[in-house]
């Protein structure tokens, strides 16, 4: 049901299981217990970064299999994306299996818009069991879009870390101890940065803008949520977003988490803190998800921001746009209702 | 139509980088690296013998080869962070810049892969040497010409020479 400029509504949409991969950097963090595979080689057997992030997806996407108990045949339709150009490690993952597939990118919110996308299919009886995937690779993303990997120009703190890890998710419409239960499609907002060093700032007003507008749509207020989870505004861009919402009405600080800060541990180099499609992926499908199932949260904002430039953009002395996508979480009794 | 509000909202939180730390660990690292520079052509003249025009080379090609080394190893990018502006400035971060290149390209293959990414950062470093190389010597010739500068003698040249080499 929509509601509002861009809200949606939904009554048949449930996580049927999620898996996740990481790297070493977020197994050692402080949600390392949450994750399922973890990856200490971050060429994880392969020869390339591309060839890694590839395998990573392929790994979550197998452990889904294996936790659900399916095959890529069980499967209607998948939605998936990460950070490289034309989607290689989701499109080279994706030709293994029997699966319609649609790629999806909008940056560090690939994950949100998948889930959003899946959630549409499953509502509507387009399909069953819809899978979203999306990843990203620190060493990939410094290739992509910054420098060598083993290049020794320093980086200031604004910086943000990419992080490497593949999350999956197998929604369904049969009801299961998660709900998802709405959704808010993001206007693409550019406040007017141009520091690509300096994500955070970039991407506040878009996660603000979404975020005002979802709980307005939706009619609840902030406290409607035990948490609303931006990923990944980092240290930045967190407390930005608090007073951009303060403005709007709505105090979000004694709620509010970013999936960056909460993926590492602050002794880890991260400068201010994660980011990268598998971040808020991982952070949602792993840990997330795992409170939701064993109630220690209940209802819970997902918000993914991503910043849509790519390395020759920026050099043109473009600014930075950046949009947000917002997924609301439940947990759910099974046969109980609500 | 939103933009004013928010980037007045963002200027709040900026965080200023701490430019005077930053010059001064770049300065003690960057120098340290010259230090060790200095103690190879010492090494170099008074232990292996080497004459005075040649230790230089013998030393640059040694840092070089330090750098390279400790970029392969994973560890140049470390001091890097640490040093600020004191690892990239010098030769050994220009080394660092070609090695971290290849070994970017590597799984590109050899062609297509090393050789041609390497230059990808180095690239621009070599463009503005050779310009400011011709300027620069445009300028002497004419400052030269019209009795300013005095002219370079033949053992001079030759030094310089020998050091560019």
């Amino acid at each position: 049901m929509k509601l509002g400029r861009s809200s949606y509504q939904f009554e048949h949409v449930y996580v049927e299981t999620s898996a996740t991969v990481v790297g070493e950097m977020e197994a050692t963090g402080p949600l390392g217990h949450y994750f399922d595979v973890k990856g200490f080689d971050p060429y994880f057997g392969k020869k390339s970064w591309e060839q890694a992030e590839m395998r990573m997806t392929e790994q979550a996407i197998e452990k889904i299999f294996e936790k659900a108990g399916i095959s890529d045949t069980d499967l209607d339709v998948a939605f998936g994306g990460d950070l490289v150009n034309q989607l290689v490690p989701t499109h080279y993952a994706m030709r293994m299996f029997d699966v319609p597939f649609v790629g999806v990118y909008s940056a560090c919110a690939t994950a949100i818009e998948s889930l959003i996308l899946a959630s549409t299919f499953l509502e509507n009886n387009m399909a069953n069991r819809a899978l979203t995937v999306t990843s990203s690779h620190t060493n990939m993303a410094e290739k992509q879009f910054r420098m060598p990997v083993e290049y020794g120009g320093p980086k200031g703190d604004t910086s943000q870390y990419t992080a490497t890890g593949s999350g999956a998710g197998l929604l369904s419409r049969t009801p299961s101890t998660i709900k998802i239960e709405a959704a808010t499609l993001g206007i693409i907002i550019d406040a007017m940065q141009k520091n690509p060093a300096d994500m955070g700032s970039a991407m506040a007003p878009a996660a603000s803008h979404t975020i005002s507008r979802h709980l307005r749509e939706l009619g609840r207020p902030a406290d409607y949520y035990d948490l609303i989870v931006t990923g990944d505004l980092a240290s930045i861009g967190s407390p930005i977003l608090v007073d951009l919402l303060k403005q709007e009405g709505y105090d979000i600080k004694s709620r509010h988490k970013d999936c960056g800060n909460l993926l590492y541990d602050v002794h880890q180099p991260t400068f201010a803190g994660g980011s990268g499609a598998g971040c808020v992926s991982i952070v949602t499908l792993g840990y997330i998800v795992e409170m939701l199932r064993t109630k220690q949260l209940n209802k819970v904002l997902i918000v993914g921001t991503g910043a849509l430039l790519n390395s020759a953009i920026v050099t043109q002395k473009e600014t930075i746009p950046c949009i947000a996508h917002a997924v609301a979480l439940s947990s759910h009794h099974v046969g109980g209702g609500h | 139509m939103k933009t004013n509000q928010y980037t007045r909202v963002i200027k709040k939180h900026e965080a200023k980088p701490s430019y005077f730390k930053n010059m001064a660990t770049a300065f003690f690292f960057g120098g340290l690296v010259c230090l060790i520079g200095q103690s190879f052509l010492w090494l170099y003249v008074h232990l292996f013998n080497v004459a005075e025009e040649t230790a230089p080379t013998y030393m640059l090609v040694t840092l070089i080869l330090i750098a390279s080394v400790l970029t392969g190893l994973g560890l140049y990018d470390q001091f890097g962070q640490v040093s600020k502006a004191g690892g990239f400035v010098l030769i050994t971060g220009f080394a660092n810049s070609l090695t971290a290149s290849a070994l970017e390209g590597k799984s590109e293959g050899i062609v297509q892969g090393i050789a041609t990414q390497m230059f990808k950062l180095a690239g621009a470093v070599i463009v503005f040497a050779v310009l400011s190389g011709f300027f620069f010597g445009l300028l002497r010739y004419f400052l030269v010409q019209l009795g300013i500068a005095p002219a370079l003698d033949h053992q001079t040249v030759t030094f310089l020479m020998e050091v560019v080499r």
